[in-house]
């Protein structure tokens, strides 16, 4: 993909792939009718989860990987890329996801943690990972560890945009801070990001991350999703913001406009009329601590 | 350069519905031509060719459907205006579309078959020889869950083969691959397109 000094990154084609979807709308599915919905609404890919993230929020317990046989419903329900989330550092889910030819495993922190040390090798597998973050260094320790695809994390299950907002300014600033620093004070700012030195050199000479960005966490209306693409996200993740509002099917067909026509106000009002109810959010800043799914991975 | 006018600039279009447009218009740039993202049929109007990018071929026909595209790129063509797609973008070139049946705009006579080779974990990388010149040229060549040609029609012209079948190939103005040559460095297939597009500005 590109010179890295020699450094390890995803593969071509497993970046290609994130490639392919940039401008579109993943959507969170929890069985394949969901899935079905999503397709038909113009998706460019679904991801298969066993609860989304709102309902996790509040029935609370262990959030694992999704059951295999809902994946493999979702697989026969659909023809777009199909992807899965595992825990973060659940190595085993992944190979179960892997074998069963998932098409991205999001490694997440929706989902209860599975080590609280270690995020997985993703250089393991023959599939692409996608992993959260929520600022520069942490987009480039999940890249250094082999993700093929970044997504700001945003806050999942809040339908509140804030979080969101937060991470991707952070990660586009981080990067156009690195762009303005000397090369004598990069290996000082990679310290301080906790990032691999040559993927710190590589961004502050190319000013954008090797594999793309993508942005999740609280996209409930066209409107967010078109706020994320404006803010610099290059596709977006949709979770309990389609199918916990009163009409998912024409909420995703609009979130879908709104994504490719992100700079378009006419056509933003246009599909943002008459969608019923959004999903009822959450004030983020009144959550406590331990209930933040963000602060889960390093 | 000054840019003097619309008349004596060759543009390009690369339609931005959703997919991997912006490598696209990378690719062309580096050849010298202006990119143009084209996300409404007006904006077809402006354009000398048009590259239909990778992507998801549902997604795209959604979006080609509900922004009235159609008739677009039809006149388009019949214009004699060029057009590149590449993987998705073939998918919806071509005449006929199976696994599943799907609507395509049939501007190329050949039959695709989607995601044939199988999953993302079955996506791969190879190279081969394309006939893009009187010397045949090396190409590196990233084929991602990629359909595959099955059946090429008498008009068609097969420009790179992988394996014994079909994965480049042109029917008068219309281009196709199944594969991905704007996710590598070189701009050996963009440089054939944009001489298509060039030839057909002057007339040929």
């Amino acid at each position: 993909m590109a010179d890295l000094n020699g450094l390890r990154i995803a593969d071509r084609k497993h970046i290609g792939l994130a490639e392919m979807l940039k401008g579109g709308v993943i959507m969170d599915v929890t069985n394949a009718e969901q899935a079905k919905i999503a397709e038909d609404a113009g998706a460019a890919a679904v991801m298969a989860l066993e609860r989304v993230p709102s309902d996790i929020r509040r029935d609370g317990g262990v959030a694992r990987m999704s059951p295999v046989k809902k994946i493999q419903e979702i697989q026969k329900a659909v023809t777009i890329p199909v992807m899965a989330k595992a825990r973060i550092g659940h190595f085993v889910e992944a190979q179960i996801l892997e074998a069963l030819a998932v098409d991205y495993i999001d490694e997440s922190e929706v989902l209860t943690p599975a080590d609280e040390h270690f995020h997985i090798d993703k250089f393991a597998f023959r599939i692409p990972f996608v992993c959260g973050c929520r600022d520069l260094g942490e987009a480039l320790r999940r890249i250094g560890e082999g993700a093929a695809m970044i997504r700001t994390k945003g806050e999942a299950g809040s339908g509140n945009i804030v979080e969101a907002v937060r991470h991707m300014r952070a990660v586009i600033s981080g990067m156009r801070r690195l762009t303005t620093l000397g090369p004598e004070e990069l290996m000082t700012e990679a310290k301080t990001l906790g990032a691999p030195y040559d993927l710190v050199r590589w961004v502050a000479k190319a000013g954008k991350l090797p594999v793309p960005n993508f942005s999740a966490g609280g996209i409930a209306t066209p409107a967010d999703a078109a706020l994320m693409m404006q803010l610099g996200a290059e596709a977006v993740f949709v979770g309990s913001g389609i199918f916990k509002s009163s009409d998912p099917a024409k909420r995703a067909r609009a979130i879908v406009q709104a994504t490719t026509h992100f700079k378009d106000p006419d056509v933003l009002a246009r599909v943002s009329e008459d969608l019923g109810d959004a999903m009822v959010g959450i004030e983020t800043s009144k959550l406590a601590e331990k209930d933040l799914l963000q602060t889960r991975g390093w | 350069m000054i840019r003097s006018g619309r008349a004596d600039t060759m543009r390009i279009g690369v339609l931005a519905l959703q997919g991997d447009f912006a490598l696209h218009a990378r690719a062309l740039e580096k050849c010298g031509v202006e990119a143009v993202e084209v996300r409404k049929p007006v904006e077809l109007d402006e354009v000398d060719g048009l590259i239909m990018p990778g992507g998801e071929s549902t997604t795209l026909l959604k979006l080609i459907d509900a922004w009235d595209f159609v008739p677009a790129l039809e006149k388009f063509n019949s214009a004699g205006k060029p057009i590149f797609g590449t993987c998705a973008g073939l998918i919806l070139l071509a005449r006929e579309v199976e696994s599943p049946k799907q609507l395509s705009l049939g501007l190329i006579d050949v039959t695709v078959v989607r995601n044939a080779y199988g999953r993302q974990r079955e996506s791969f990388e190879a190279s081969g020889t394309a006939k893009l010149g009187p010397d045949p040229s090396q190409l590196e060549m990233v084929f991602i869950r990629a359909p595959r040609i099955k059946r090429v029609g008498p008009g068609v012209q097969v420009l790179a083969e992988h394996g014994g079948e079909p994965v480049m190939a042109r029917q008068d103005r219309v281009l196709v691959a199944t594969f991905h040559p704007e996710l590598t460095d070189s701009t050996k297939v963009h440089r054939y397109f944009c001489d298509l597009v060039e030839r057909s500005r002057a007339g040929a």
